[in-house]
């Protein structure tokens, strides 16, 4: 038993060193540039700063950056669909060749775009490099529409392949075999919809009701998982996904017409007109019951936002104590810390899941239910 | 400046409404549909068997409890049975031994007339015999008494002699 813990304590060691290094290489890549940026001389005592690689690891990217060697970085190219005001522009992310602060010019039908930390400008015509103010934004450039396949678009495509393929294989097997027992994958699925049907949508919409908003609750609860799960491995998925406000926005929006396209009269009613109160209160209550519809989804959208994100700032953190001590021998720290939230981070990802959907069921309950 | 971590890009909220639209219509209907409904399915079937299987339980109660009655009625009526059985035995013992009874008294009553007949019969007879036995007797006395004439004679004296004439 001991001797299996620390073969797998020095396996996940050896996983997160070469996790590290990979970050280490993006660092020194970032920090080169930086130092191009600025003209200065390059020393070797430079302090490290650990926010600008968090920051670029849970933001958005153009393309999938996959590991530095020998100062190149390797990266698998994603398309870029710009719609500009001359119409639609498509080329792949290698077109920039790694550059993210302006310099390179993609030309395009008579067009030049530049990329500047993970934004795609487009410059004014006949302009032959990107000109900055003091505050580093981009004086002769404007962003076009910009609907590429970034990162985080990739990984979700991925990540619904995933969803499309274990649920049509479990749907399948009952449909092959009737309505018999689980086996299978749909052994392994067929609880998790049980405790989205009996314990989120049952508990929180009610018996009669419930049915109905099943599809959505059970979209819902496993695309923000699966995409929770994704985005903890590192590399083959990483991308923080869930952990990206226009995702949550898009999740949280969805939640919100649901809700109120099911209201009844009674749900209005309590918004508009609150029953028995005076008539002040009534006055009152209706600002703050119309901000109160708003304020919910919002909240959901803050919530998973922030929990996913705090959960990537943390682990990466924890690594980055290394390069802020300049010594391996933090590893022996950082890594069990990191491990320690990574776990956690597993919990958080259901957990996250779970309270998105059940409070999407709650709101939803209370714009169906009966009032007496 | 804005900061990037909250400020939604335009391209990921295309993308995300456009994907999630598309899993959420694929999922529904390829997905959640087909399970739900076999999940319902079995768990009615599974309450049905429940039930059904109640049901059979109370039936077999019901059942032992009838067992138990015709069990009782039966044993009632083997009881009954027995006794009249044993009743008849004994009417027919106490009957046969009335008949019995009756004829052997009848039996005993001709074996006694039957006996006194025969031995009125027996008594005749040797009467009978006795009287032939005595006249054969006295025929032969009578001959050797009266084989001579002398002895006629006396007799006849002595016939006389015991006359009386008075």
């Amino acid at each position: 038993m001991l001797k299996n813990n620390i073969i797998k304590s020095v396996l996940f060691a050896l996983v997160a060193l070469v996790y590290t290094n990979s970050l280490n290489a993006e660092t020194s890549h970032k920090a080169d540039v930086n130092h191009e940026e600025n003209h200065e001389a390059t020393s070797k005592d430079e302090k490290y700063d650990p926010i600008p690689v968090i920051m670029h690891h849970i933001a958005d990217a153009h393309d999938w950056h996959l590991f530095d060697y020998n100062g190149h970085s390797y990266s698998m190219p994603l398309p870029i669909i710009l719609w500009t005001d001359n119409g639609l522009v498509t080329f792949m992310s290698s077109a920039f060749h790694h550059d993210d602060a302006g310099h390179h010019l993609v030309e395009k039908n008579g067009m030049s775009f530049v990329k500047v930390h993970g934004k795609i400008y487009q410059l004014e015509a006949g302009a032959i490099e990107a000109s900055f103010d003091e505050a580093h934004h981009i004086t002769n450039g404007v962003r076009p529409i910009d609907l590429s396949i970034t990162k985080n678009v990739f990984s979700m495509l991925m990540s619904v392949l995933i969803i499309l393929f274990i649920f049509i294989k479990t749907a399948s097997h009952y449909t092959k075999n009737g309505a018999v027992a689980p086996k299978g994958i749909a052994s392994w699925m067929e609880p998790l919809i049980l405790f989205v049907r009996d314990d989120i949508a049952k508990v929180n919409i009610g018996e009669k009701k419930y049915a109905k908003f099943m599809p959505y609750l059970l979209t819902i609860f496993f695309f923000i998982w699966f995409n929770n799960l994704l985005g903890l491995i590192p590399w083959i998925g990483g991308a923080n996904l869930t952990g990206n406000i226009a995702v949550t926005l898009v999740l949280a929006v969805f939640t919100l017409l649901v809700t109120n396209l099911n209201g009844n009269k009674a749900y209005w009613g309590h918004i508009f007109w609150m029953p028995g109160a005076p008539i002040p209160v009534k006055i009152m209550l209706m600002p703050i019951e119309l901000v109160g519809v708003l304020t919910k989804p919002f909240a959901l959208m803050v919530r998973l936002f922030a929990n996913i994100t705090a959960g990537h700032i943390i682990v990466l953190s924890l690594i980055s104590l290394i390069f802020i001590f300049k010594n391996a021998g933090m590893g022996a720290v950082s890594v069990p810390f990191a491990l320690f939230i990574s776990v956690l981070e597993l919990l958080v990802a259901f957990l996250q899941a779970y309270v998105f959907t059940m409070l999407s069921a709650l709101f939803i309950g209370t714009a169906v239910a009966d009032h007496h | 400046m804005d900061n990037p971590l909250v400020t939604p890009e335009l391209g990921l909220i295309v993308w995300t409404t456009i994907v999630f639209c598309i899993l959420f219509f694929l999922l529904a209907k390829f997905a959640w549909k087909p399970i739900l409904k076999a999940v319902k399915e079995r768990e009615v079937s599974i309450e049905d068997a429940l039930a059904s299987a109640e049901k059979a339980t109370r039936k077999m109660e019901e059942l032992q409890a009838n067992n138990e009655v015709l069990l009782n009625e039966a044993r009632v009526e083997r009881d009954a049975m027995l006794k009249e059985a044993r009743e008849v035995k004994d009417k027919i013992i106490a009957e046969a031994k009335v008949t019995a009874n009756a004829e052997g008294d009848k039996i005993i009553a001709a074996a006694k007339e039957t006996i006194n007949h025969e031995k009125l019969a027996a008594i005749t007879e040797l009467k009978n015999q006795v009287a032939t036995l005595s006249i054969e007797i006295a025929e032969k006395i009578l001959k050797d008494e009266l084989s001579s004439a002398d002895k006629q004679k006396a007799m006849i004296d002595n016939v006389v002699k015991d006359i009386n004439l008075n």
